[in-house]
């Protein structure tokens, strides 16, 4: 028993070097994020600029309502001939603080953690760590905008009589900073998500397609040897898989012909290019994952062995 | 239909209905919150997105249909957020912010809380004495908008006059929208206090300095015309509430600072994801903080004229928060509960 223990403890010490650390694969934004049933997510992190699409969107809607705000406040001041005017100040002033600072927030607290604009795009807010993404850290993420929205805007709109010139380009770039602060990290990191122990990542709502390798079966059998079939690999199929999936004629009669180049394929009367596709694939894909079940997965054609 | 011939089909024949129902569940669930699912569906959901995640295991190591794989990674994803995400109600979140996490987080920052009171202290003592003399000192101190007629050239009248009764009868309807004003701006800079503390704190502390200097120059100008007690009334009533604000709020950002110059054996970026959100239970605490306040000085201050009890509310707020801030409590909620 204390053997086997033992076993287990040593083969833990000996695995840990081989997983991999909190350092980057060698696919650019793709993390780690194992769950405690021991399955590894492969989380995609968003873009710097899928981050700003987001964040101009949310501005956007943000503008918007303030704007239909303003304009009902005006048509009830009107309506109202000015009595309830202090109601309406109140309400406005209150309404675009509440928006400016809230909207995130609140958005960001609800199952999707996600404000309009990073639903749109297919984004979400997550803790770095794996665990929970707690208030807290909803809150302080977006409590760091006024330091990095806000504070530069109050410069570039800064009224020159107001600020010595020289104090307006040093503030903009002190801003600057903390503007550009994602593109020089490599987890894309915003201040306001150093500070929360947060990221953003891509969940995006992909439909189950249907199986390629279950179309219709073509009135011909098509016959492939082990060598035709040795031509490809994994990289190859899935071309091959996104190319019938979009069936664009004139594509498949290409990759079709260029397929039967490289494996010598002679063509029979009244053989269809889109039945020769299909049933390739099927084959390939049985050969290849018949091999995978093996322990070997080829990654590419270049792949020999 | 032809019979499966692939061993990945006949797998994702027989899963596929699984996965579809996960699908559904999550969609109806995250549109609108887990109430949205029925018992039954609850108890299901976390047993479906097991066999989903032994699905996607399987699917990677036998299954070569990129589209497969990708669905099973998306939905696999979208389930261990909705499981493992955030279980509290938002009513019953806020309930233990004010219950627990807040004056935890005050509690927890009460060195760099120290720190900033005492520059706040400095800025009104040197700012004093500056303004003190030379009045000129008092322009470079007090930004132009905050001065309505209280500059050092004017007369105890007009001085007495901006502490009762600073607004004509008419403005009076206007006092919540004073209110209102003046919450927002000073969250606003609240907020910038908290947020410039990222930069190794330092801002922060100027910031802090320079909010006291422009206290201690309004002091001088009143108390070198006789009106000391009054303008402490006047300052106070809303005073005690809105600059505990700012110094907590300095103290948050501070705090977060601190921990980005000097993370100790953890990393800068765990440090100060940990700091920060501390911190930022703090910053929240602020802001409702600072709402009050907003609402003493807009209104209360207004309505209330006499000195004496002006005092008094200032007196029992700042008792107030000190007790419910630092007060010792009984033993704070289990780990588990404390986090979402």
């Amino acid at each position: 028993m204390a053997d086997v223990a033992n076993k287990a403890v040593k083969a833990g010490k000996a695995a840990k070097p081989t997983k991999p650390a909190k350092a980057p694969k060698a696919n650019g934004l793709q993390r780690e994020l194992v769950t405690p049933e021991g399955v590894d997510l492969r989380l995609r992190l968003a873009e710097a600029s899928e981050r700003a699409s987001a964040f101009l969107l949310d501005a956007a809607i943000i503008i918007a309502v303030l704007i239909a705000m303003t304009i009902v406040m005006a048509l009830a001041m009107m309506a109202t001939k000015a009595h309830g005017a202090q109601a309406i100040v109140v309400l406005w002033l209150f309404g675009s603080f509440v928006l400016r600072n809230l909207y995130f927030i609140l958005f960001e607290l609800t199952p999707k953690a996600a404000t309009p604009g990073k639903r749109i795009l297919g984004l979400r807010v997550a803790a770095r760590n794996g665990g929970r993404l707690t208030a807290d850290a909803i809150f302080g993420r977006n409590a760091m905008r006024e330091l990095e929205v806000f504070l530069p805007m109050s410069f570039l709109f800064a009224n020159a009589k107001d600020v010595d010139a020289w104090l307006t380009v040093l503030g903009i770039i002190w801003c600057a900073v903390f503007v550009f602060f994602p593109l020089f990290n490599r987890d894309r990191l915003r201040v306001g998500d150093v500070v929360a122990g947060t990221w953003v990542v891509k969940t995006p709502k992909l439909k189950l397609l249907k199986d390629m390798a279950n179309t219709r079966e073509s009135a011909r059998a098509f016959v492939f040897t082990t060598t035709q079939l040795d031509a490809y690999g994994v990289k190859e199929l899935q071309v091959l898989e996104e190319v019938l999936r979009r069936y664009d004629a004139k594509v498949v009669a290409a990759v079709a012909a260029r397929i039967r180049a490289k494996i010598g394929w002679i063509i029979a009367d009244g053989e269809g290019d889109g039945d020769f596709l299909d049933a390739y694939y099927r084959a390939l894909r049985g050969r290849l994952e018949g091999r995978l079940l093996f322990g070997r997965r080829r990654k590419d054609k270049h792949d020999q062995g | 239909m032809a019979e499966l011939r692939l061993k990945s089909s006949r797998f994702r024949a027989e899963r596929e209905a699984d996965w579809l129902r996960l699908e559904k569940l999550l969609t109806r669930a995250e549109s609108r919150s887990a109430s949205a699912l029925t018992d039954d569906e609850l108890i299901a959901l976390p047993i479906l997105y097991r066999s989903v995640l032994s699905s996607l295991s399987v699917a990677r190591a036998t299954s070569l249909d990129r589209n497969l794989v990708d669905y099973l990674e998306s939905l696999s994803a979208r389930a261990y957020f909705f499981v493992y995400g955030t279980r509290t109600s938002l009513l019953a979140r806020i309930g233990r912010f004010f219950a627990h996490d807040w004056p935890a987080a005050a509690r927890a920052c009460w060195r760099e809380t120290l720190v900033c009171a005492a520059l706040f202290v400095m800025g009104v003592v040197v700012a004093y004495i500056l303004v003190a003399q030379d009045p000129v000192w008092f322009q470079s101190f007090v930004p132009g908008s905050l001065v309505e007629g209280r500059g050092p050239a004017a007369s105890a009248a007009e001085l007495r006059q901006t502490l009762f009764d600073p607004h004509p009868k008419a403005m009076q309807t206007w006092l919540s929208v004073f209110a209102t004003f003046l919450f927002t701006h000073n969250a606003g800079v609240s907020l910038m206090a908290f947020a410039l503390g990222f930069a190794f704190g330092l801002p922060t502390a100027i910031l802090e300095l320079m909010n006291g200097c422009v206290l201690g120059a309004f002091l001088q100008v009143f108390i070198s015309h006789g009106l000391g007690y009054e303008a402490g009334g006047w300052l106070l009533i809303h005073g005690v509430t809105e600059l505990s604000a700012t110094v907590l709020a300095g103290a948050g950002g501070m705090k977060m600072g601190w921990a980005v110059a000097f993370p100790g054996d953890r990393t800068r970026l765990d440090a100060a994801a940990a700091e920060g959100r501390k911190a930022a239970t703090l910053m929240a605490g602020v802001l409702v903080m600072l709402f009050c306040a907003g609402i003493m000085e807009g209104i209360g201050r207004q309505m209330i004229q006499d000195t004496t009890i002006r005092y008094a509310i200032a007196a029992s707020t700042g008792v107030f928060w000190l007790v419910y801030l630092y007060a010792p409590r009984r033993a704070r909620p289990t780990p588990e509960n404390a986090r979402g």
